[in-house]
């Protein structure tokens, strides 16, 4: 390398590229190792479509305001008060002059999508999505003259004492080091090393989809772990939807996702329900259903509605198993015949009349059925009939670095004096469980950005 | 219209009616959110209703290497191209000249002959300026046809595309804000006004827009020109040449300007943009187009300049050549694109109207 540079930036995503944009802003020289190919680069940020923003007034395409306390009010619902006040709030009020920044960076923003109208005053939408987000921070970054080499997985970083004392990573097939005077991790959770995510949750984890990028291998997230860094989170859990089951083992991103569960009965591989498919409004319940399906045997399940619902919900990327009677449909889904037949006509004996609303929980339940769905319960008996296979899509892992206010990863002896992190890598700290929508991305800006600052404040 | 190449745009536009990420782009995307099934029509309208801006290729999570290997830019951009085709008439014409910007360059030095041949042949008895190189009457007599054969040709092929959209009676409100888009080429701005991507990856910049709007008025300033031309010859009995500060030397000599320097800008975004984001097979046809509306400007203007010397006869040869070229090829060169996307976006007026009503 021409220039040994003073940071390096472990990651290529939206966290990695907000913290080299402030360093370099800064005017520390940056390089930025990104694990994936070009193609590829941005890990999950590419995926992603929006960031949650706190306002005290309307800012930008966000409506209304969105103040401190609501917002934290909404993390602790999620979180279910698994989180650190401190750095939740910090991200929180963050996030508010975040939006500016990331505009006068190349970031534009949309009105909400449509189907998403729940979200116009919470969530600013990227015009384009994340990869246009993650296009314009590349854009950025290099004019600011950060450096950045793809294709360059970083494998080791020597902790000694209280410093980072070399970086080992491989590029084009040989194996390099860097002695930079600062690093700041961003490369995501271990989402998408199955063998971990096996020796984490149990065989069925080799039945889960990955939506995102296969490059979140948690790779130096568990160099730093063994070498006695403090973590938290969480080892054992993951965020975990219910996908269309057709969707690729990686990479899937947002199109997998099915929203017909609330208007469908649900049965596993015996042709049996197993819980509440009108519990609450879907986006409040989207996460339970990975968990549920997980339970699942052999990690499956089948939603099936009838022509009533076909329109009611975002179309899918994949058709769905159609036929015109129910037995016919089981046998298209390798299901037991008269097993589905019964478990349909159970349900459809149960629905109570009432007047269906297919946007707000509308008390159409059932009786004495168990278990029950407890709106949105139409009997399914208009043909044709369709059926969508669901499987668990993993989102993140929990497990992360343990971080101060600084963003500055904390090692066996206190604060590491060169290591800061941000990300995913750092975001169990703040989200214990659960998810809030578009927190990802605030989290990855906000620290990323802190991150920054204080590796350039460091190296200066 | 290619069954498979209609049905690739199909299986692209269901991923991107799943996802939506790129909404805020163009009108394409609010379209496709608008249906949910999409027939060989609404393929075609949405292929036309497309400008190739690109801003959704480099967006696009999924292109390639990605198993979904999206890309919108170019596979809209082949069912547009097979639509102008079939919907050409006469039919075999269309074919011939939609692939080859040989086919284009030939067909103009048929023309320059042409007109060398009658300029030598027809000497006029009693002419002034142009018209002692070739006489009035018989430039009206190439040209008129020239002119209203391409435009009935259109026509016919403009209704053929009407019926296949599916499309039907217009209101006054749809009309004025369809021109307001073409006006703006509002549909080059990728939605934040910041123009497109097209010579330098994922880069928005405004010179295909602006290269585009230059191009695009000062051709409309030609030919106002040439009409103002005509008006004053036949309704005022004032004859070519006109003096400087008259309006077709006013429209030409802006309009020819104007129309180099957009030609000039298109021609050398097109050599630095990726081929592999438009309809590979007519990249020659739409290069010898460009660089063909680049000559009739370049001869327009020299004509002028050289106004009153022994070149006057060889220029004007040549510029009438490529105009008579550019007439003749219009409803089979890129010339169409112009017609159908006035078209393509009235229909999505009509439909947006007809939604929120
Ligand atoms: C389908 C989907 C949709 C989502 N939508 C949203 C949304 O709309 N809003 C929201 O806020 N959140 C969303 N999320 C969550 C969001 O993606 C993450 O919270 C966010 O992207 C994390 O950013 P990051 O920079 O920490 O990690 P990432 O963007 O994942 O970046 C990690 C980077 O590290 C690189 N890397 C990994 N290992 C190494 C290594 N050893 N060496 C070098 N580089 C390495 C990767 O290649 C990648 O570039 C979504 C997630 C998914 C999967
Ligand atoms: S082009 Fe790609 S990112 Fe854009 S809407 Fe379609 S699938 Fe989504
Ligand atoms: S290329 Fe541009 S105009 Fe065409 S669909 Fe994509 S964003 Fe719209």
């Amino acid at each position: 390398m021409k220039n040994e540079p003073d940071l390096v930036i472990v990651g290529g995503g939206n966290a990695a590229l907000c913290a080299a944009i402030t360093a370099a802003h800064a005017g520390v020289r940056v390089l930025i190792l990104e694990g994936a190919p070009k193609d590829y680069r941005g890990g999950n940020s590419r995926h992603t479509r929006n960031f949650r923003c706190m306002h005290d007034g309307p800012l930008s395409v966000l409506t209304g305001s969105y103040g401190e306390d609501e917002y934290y009010d909404d993390l602790l619902r999620v979180t279910k008060g698994n989180t650190d006040e401190t750095l939740a709030r910090l991200a929180i009020r963050g996030s508010q002059d975040s939006q500016p920044w990331m505009e006068a960076h190349g970031v534009r923003f949309q009105p909400s999508l449509s189907g998403t109208l729940s979200l116009s005053r919470t969530n600013a939408f990227f015009l384009g999505g994340g990869k246009a987000l993650v296009n314009a921070y590349y854009r950025t970054a290099e004019r600011l003259g950060a450096q950045v080499l793809y294709d360059a997985p970083v494998t080791h970083l020597e902790l000694t004492q209280d410093k980072i004392t070399r970086v080992d990573y491989t590029y084009q097939g040989e194996n390099l080091t860097l002695s930079p005077k600062a690093v700041v991790v961003a490369s995501g959770g271990f989402q998408a090393n199955i063998e971990r995510l096996v020796a984490a949750w149990g065989p069925e984890a080799e039945n889960f989809l990955i939506r995102g990028t296969p490059y979140n291998r948690g790779d130096v997230l568990f160099d730093l772990l063994d070498q006695g860094v403090q973590s938290i989170g969480d080892p054992t859990q993951c965020h975990a939807v219910a996908i269309d089951g057709r969707a690729p083992k990686f990479d899937g991103g947002i199109v997998t996702r099915l929203d017909c569960v609330p208007f469908s009965v649900v049965v596993n591989k015996h042709a049996k329900r197993f819980y509440n498919e009108g519990e609450d409004v879907w986006p409040k319940r989207y996460a339970i259903w990975g968990r549920l399906v997980a339970a699942q045997d052999d990690q499956v399940a089948y939603s099936i509605i009838d022509r009533k619902s076909k329109d009611l919900f975002m179309p899918s990327v994949f058709p769905p198993i159609t036929a015109d009677n129910i037995g016919e449909l089981a046998t298209k889904l390798g299901l037991d015949v008269s097993t589905l037949e019964r478990t349909v006509a159970d349900f459809n004996a149960a629905c109570q009349p009432g007047e269906f609303h297919p946007t707000e929980l509308d008390g159409v339940t059932t009786d004495a059925l168990n278990p029950p769905k407890t709106n949105w319960a139409r009997p399914i008996e208009d043909g044709p009939f369709y059926a969508y296979e669901l499987r668990p899509g993993v989102t993140f892992t929990y497990l992360g670095f343990k971080v101060d206010e600084t963003a500055q990863v904390q090692g066996p002896n206190g604060a590491i004096r060169n290591l800061w992190a941000a990300g995913e890598t750092m975001a169990g700290s703040i989200l214990g469980q659960g998810y809030l929508a578009g927190f990802g991305m605030t989290i990855g800006t906000v620290f990323g950005r802190i991150a920054g600052r204080e590796a350039a404040d460091y190296v200066r | 219209m290619s069954a498979d190449t209609i049905q690739e745009a199909r299986r692209q536009i269901e991923i991107c009616n799943a996802c939506r990420y790129c909404e805020g782009y163009c009108a394409v995307f609010p379209a496709i959110t608008r249906q949910k099934a999409f027939a060989d029509g609404d393929i075609t309208q949405l292929a036309n209703l497309c400008h190739n801006c690109r801003g959704c290729y480099y967006a696009c999570q999924y292109t390639e290497p990605h198993e979904f290997a999206l890309n919108l830019p170019k596979v809209l951009a082949e069912v547009r191209q097979d639509s102008w085709q079939d919907f050409a008439w006469p039919p075999q014409f269309g074919k011939v000249f939609h692939k080859s910007g040989v086919a284009i360059t030939m067909l103009i030095v048929l023309c320059f002959s042409l007109f060398f041949g009658l300029s030598r042949l027809v000497m006029p008895a009693n002419g002034d300026g142009f018209y002692a190189t070739l006489s009035h009457s018989m430039m009206v007599a190439v040209f008129a046809p020239a002119f209203l054969l391409p435009l009935v040709s259109i026509a016919i092929s403009l209704r053929r595309y009407w019926q296949f959209v599916g499309g039907g009676r217009l209101t006054v409100a749809a009309v004025k804000s369809a021109f307001a888009n073409v006006g703006r080429m509002k549909n080059l701005s990728g939605g934040h006004g910041e123009g497109c991507n097209f010579e330098d990856e994922d880069r928005f910049t405004k010179l295909r827009k602006i290269g585009h709007q230059l191009t695009m008025w000062g051709f409309l300033l030609c030919f106002m020109a040439t009409s103002s031309g005509t008006i004053l010859h036949y309704g005022f009995d004032i004859k070519a040449p006109y003096s400087l500060i008259s309006a077709p030397k006013l429209f030409g000599v802006t309009g020819g300007i104007m129309l180099t320097f957009g030609t000039i800008k298109l021609a050398w975004l097109k050599t630095k943009a990726d081929r592999k984001l438009g309809d590979g097979r007519v990249w020659g046809g739409e290069m010898a187009f460009v660089l063909l509306l680049c000559a009739v400007a370049v001869t327009g203007l020299l004509l002028y300049a050289v106004t009153g010397t022994v070149l006057v006869p060889m220029l004007l040869a040549v510029h009438l050549g490529t105009v008579l070229t550019l007439f003749l090829l219009m409803p089979f060169s890129k010339m169409a694109h112009g017609f159908y996307r006035l078209a393509a976006l009235l229909q999505d007026e009509r439909k947006v109207n007809n939604d929120s009503r």
